[in-house]
């Protein structure tokens, strides 16, 4: 399960429609699969079908966590037209098999769901939204 | 030992040039556990030989078989990508860290 708060599902949100018409992303900080910091990058893939989390803000973000004992959880993106689910594309470069993968869609009312990728395969986890 | 118990000693008690890697956490299992590396070399490409015919298991995740660096990892010498600083021949100084960050990519299509 991954857990954040509404202001961060907020936040998440708003990166995600801010980067229209291309997908939006960031990551996210935290511990024991509990969200304390959500980082908006920009899109350097600059598509509106594939996204590129900037490294530099992947650097800073990762220095971070390491200075405030965190870890870097996971990672947000946005589908513009089509499902909130993990594409081959998002199976095929899931960079690392301990991370959360959160997927808005933006195909009409947005949707958030959240995953873990493991080897190959999808697994949906619960999505826990608190006050 | 820490990375700044690393870091504050002296280089003529290391005897050669050694940089401070930071292994990201997909790495770690495969690195023994480790999330801080002290690695011998003069050059990224060095490093980065040094560290896989220690850890095989991750060679084909860092390099291509050409040697140069795979298209998914970014590496950082400090704050500077080294696909700016020449890629696998970037210059490596003491006590400089090196951070490999895996590619964060995917997308709809």
């Amino acid at each position: 399960m991954l857990s954040l708060n509404a202001s961060q599902r907020d936040a998440i949100l708003a990166a995600c429609i801010r980067a229209l018409p291309n997908e939006g992303c960031g990551l996210l900080l935290g511990a024991r699969d509990v969200v304390t910091d959500v980082v908006d990058s920009p899109n350097v893939a600059d598509s509106a079908k594939l996204y590129e989390v900037d490294p530099r803000v992947l650097l800073s973000a990762t220095r971070h966590a390491d200075d405030q004992g965190i870890d870097v959880l996971g990672v947000f993106h946005s589908h513009t037209h089509s499902e909130a689910y993990p594409s081959p594309t998002d199976v095929a470069q899931a960079p690392d098999p301990s991370w959360h993968y959160l997927i808005v869609s933006l195909r009409d009312a947005p949707v958030m769901r959240s995953f873990r990728v493991l080897e190959g395969s999808v697994v949906e986890e619960p999505l826990s939204i608190g006050a | 030992m820490s990375t700044q118990q690393v870091m504050n000693q002296r280089d003529d008690e290391r005897g050669v040039m050694a940089a401070v890697l930071r292994v990201p956490t997909v790495l770690r299992p495969a690195m023994g556990g480790a999330s801080v590396i002290v690695v011998e070399g003069d050059t990224v490409g060095e490093v980065l030989l040094r560290l896989t015919a220690t850890y095989p298991a991750v060679k084909r995740q860092l390099l291509n078989p050409d040697g140069t660096l795979h298209r998914f990892l970014n590496v950082y010498v400090n704050d500077d990508d080294v696909r700016y600083l020449g890629g696998v021949d970037a210059s490596i100084a003491n006590n400089d860290e090196i951070t490999l960050l895996p590619a964060v990519a995917g997308g709809a299509t």
